[in-house]
């Protein structure tokens, strides 16, 4: 009796660990499926002409998504020059400067911001500048990007500049280094390479952002010349593309899913792989 | 640089004193690295006021009605949102239900049972889940998801539990359920690793104790792990759920989009975030602008309070990990 018991506890073991493998499969599962139906159906539309090519009208062929790209890109660097300077100073007080108090409230507005839907940001954005400015702009969907930088890039540079060893910093102290060329040239040059890696997530995180973009930059079938002006971002026209009625635009929106995936994760791959596995874990 | 400047004056003939270095630097950088920690705040409160402003025509008109009204009708100025809110919570929740278990096998699996080798490429995979880009989650879960779900196990649902309510009427692919595994698979990966990182908070002399009284691997987990985390479980499922309440796209890609309450899951419907996003093209100033507006709002009252409670849950953990050594 006492040896079936022992048995049957042993059984139930192995069953429950297979059934943790299972669920470890299962969640693995919907990568491997969407990078394959991707594959699948994005790239036979991919060509020369999807990066060079102006949006055609619905039921010609060719056309591409080169405004859209191209778009994204100026997006990303105006959201770099909002959320940057902001996330990078911003954690450098914290981790050279801050009182306990005042890094308790930042740390903690900041995971609050982190967690704010992105179509809050749209909307609040649509607010401040949309609204005074009587029109959808580039210069409105980047500010909507780089806030939602702020809270990845400004913990991270905390972080980062933290695993600096406090002997540098006691060192040039030693030599009578003023304080903030310390901080400027040895702290957050020791830890740049960290800090690049989470400016380069938080980039790839904002670059695949639509939600935002609805009630700031409209979209734009051609280029974007004024930045006043509103401009087409690549996963806002998949939205639009996969929405519509035509086949031919299903297809785009396949090659610039597949585009855009490839973009986030090589550039996820990417830094990971240069910093050995020590870069910031966006899942956070 | 600095450093040969300095060294190079260290060699000046005794008696001639080096000025102090100036502070004007320091304070200036102090003070600009202030500002910009303390934007952080700003954009926080800038957030709240915007929303609040935006919406105070709606709130002062409609009141409470707001929130247990049906009907959102821009063309006599009427507005109630309770479609939305109950599309929000049943959506978020179903995803909620659907994922924590699969995330907590996940977990369990990482950090008890799976070797080595196959650990660092798996927690790669599941950050590389957590990279992709919600829009083509939804034009995937559009095209491939829906039509499948639609043939196969929705059916299969209907067959054998139509005789519940939420699997009852007919079946429609962009739906609630849909929304739901959508949802789901977007919120996999974040309970997955927090849920990863409060497990390996657990001491190893836990698990070394459970072993010395002869439990077995399930055992040990049972009884050493989980009962060990189970705050910290509740943190990545708050977690999980702001995630899941405020996803946007792939839900509006997926949901279907009518203005409905409905027992069944089969039916579409709406999410607070899928109702702004469907707006987006249409909003003249004015009332329908404030009652967008207030969805934001309820939307982001929603997600801080989760976000909170989840910070708090999985700070306590953090504070049993402090206090062991």
């Amino acid at each position: 009796m006492n040896d079936w018991f022992h048995k049957w506890r042993k059984i139930k073991s192995t069953f429950i660990s297979a059934l943790c493998l299972l669920c470890a499969l299962v969640v693995i599962a919907p990568l491997a499926l969407v990078l394959f139906t991707l594959v699948k159906n994005g790239a036979s539309s991919l060509d020369w002409n999807f990066f060079t090519q102006l949006p055609s009208p619905p039921g010609e062929s060719g056309g591409g998504m080169a405004n859209a790209i191209v778009g994204s890109l100026v997006l990303i660097g105006l959201a770099g020059l909002v959320g940057v300077p902001i996330g990078v100073l911003g954690g450098i007080y914290l981790s050279e400067f801050g009182s306990p108090r005042m890094n308790g409230s930042v740390r903690f507005a900041a995971d609050i911001l982190n967690g704010t839907p992105s179509i809050v940001w749209g909307i609040v954005v649509y607010a401040l500048v949309v609204v005074p400015m009587k029109g959808y702009s580039a210069y409105a969907a980047g500010l909507a990007l780089g806030f939602m930088m702020v809270p990845i890039v400004i913990r991270t540079t905390e972080e980062m500049m933290a695993l600096v060893p406090n002997s540098y910093r006691e060192a040039a102290f030693a030599l009578g280094i003023p304080h903030w060329r310390i901080v400027l040239n040895i702290v957050l040059k020791t830890a740049g390479k960290g800090i690049i890696t989470g400016i380069l997530l938080a980039a790839a995180r904002v670059a695949g952002e639509t939600a935002p973009l609805l009630f700031t930059a409209s979209g734009n079938n051609f280029f974007n010349h004024n930045l006043a002006q509103p401009i087409e971002a690549l996963p806002m026209q998949i939205f639009t593309y996969a929405l519509s009625p035509y086949d031919d635009w299903h297809r785009q929106a396949w090659a610039g899913s597949l585009v855009l995936i490839v973009f986030a994760l090589s550039l996820n791959i990417g830094v990971r792989w240069v910093t050995g596995g020590r870069a910031p874990h966006l899942t956070k | 640089m600095s450093l040969t400047a300095v060294s190079g004056k260290s060699r000046l003939p005794a008696g001639i004193g080096l000025a102090p270095p100036s502070k004007t630097g320091d304070k200036l950088f102090r003070f600009v690295t202030w500002a910009m920690a303390l934007m952080v705040l700003l954009l926080l409160l800038l957030v709240a006021l915007t929303l609040c402003r935006g919406s105070a025509q709606s709130l002062s008109k409609f009141g409470f009605d707001y929130f247990v009204h049906t009907n959102w009708d821009p063309v006599n100025g009427d507005y109630g949102a309770l479609p939305f809110i109950y599309g929000t919570l049943v959506s978020s929740f179903l995803g909620l239900l659907i994922a924590l278990p699969l995330s907590l096998g996940t977990a369990i699996y990482l950090t008890e049972l799976a070797p080595g080798w196959i650990r660092q490429p798996a927690i790669s995979m599941i950050e590389m889940l957590a990279a992709i880009p919600s829009v083509v989650f939804g034009v995937w879960g559009m095209y491939v998801l829906v039509p499948w779900l639609q043939n196969g196990p929705y059916t299969l649902l209907s067959d054998f539990l139509g005789f519940l309510p939420t699997f009852s009427g007919p079946i429609s692919g962009r739906c609630m359920l849909s929304a739901a595994i959508v949802i789901a698979i977007m919120i996999l990966p974040i309970i997955t690793s927090i849920a990863r990182e409060v497990f390996r908070a657990v001491p190893l002399s836990q698990r070394e104790a459970a072993y010395a009284l002869g439990a077995t691997r399930w055992e040990v987990t049972r009884l050493a792990v989980l009962t060990f985390s189970i705050r910290g479980i509740f943190g990545a499922a708050m977690l999980g759920l702001g995630r899941a309440l405020g996803e946007t796209m792939a839900v509006t890609m997926v949901i279907g989009n009518a203005d409905v309450i409905s027992k069944t899951f089969f039916s579409p419907g709406n999410t607070l975030a899928s109702k702004m996003a469907n707006e987006y093209a249409e909003t003249p100033a004015g009332l329908h602008l404030s009652a967008l507006f207030e969805l934001a709002l309820m939307l982001l009252l929603v997600t801080v309070a989760t976000n909170i409670v989840a910070r708090v849950m999985i700070g306590a953990m953090g504070g049993s990990k402090i206090g062991r050594a």
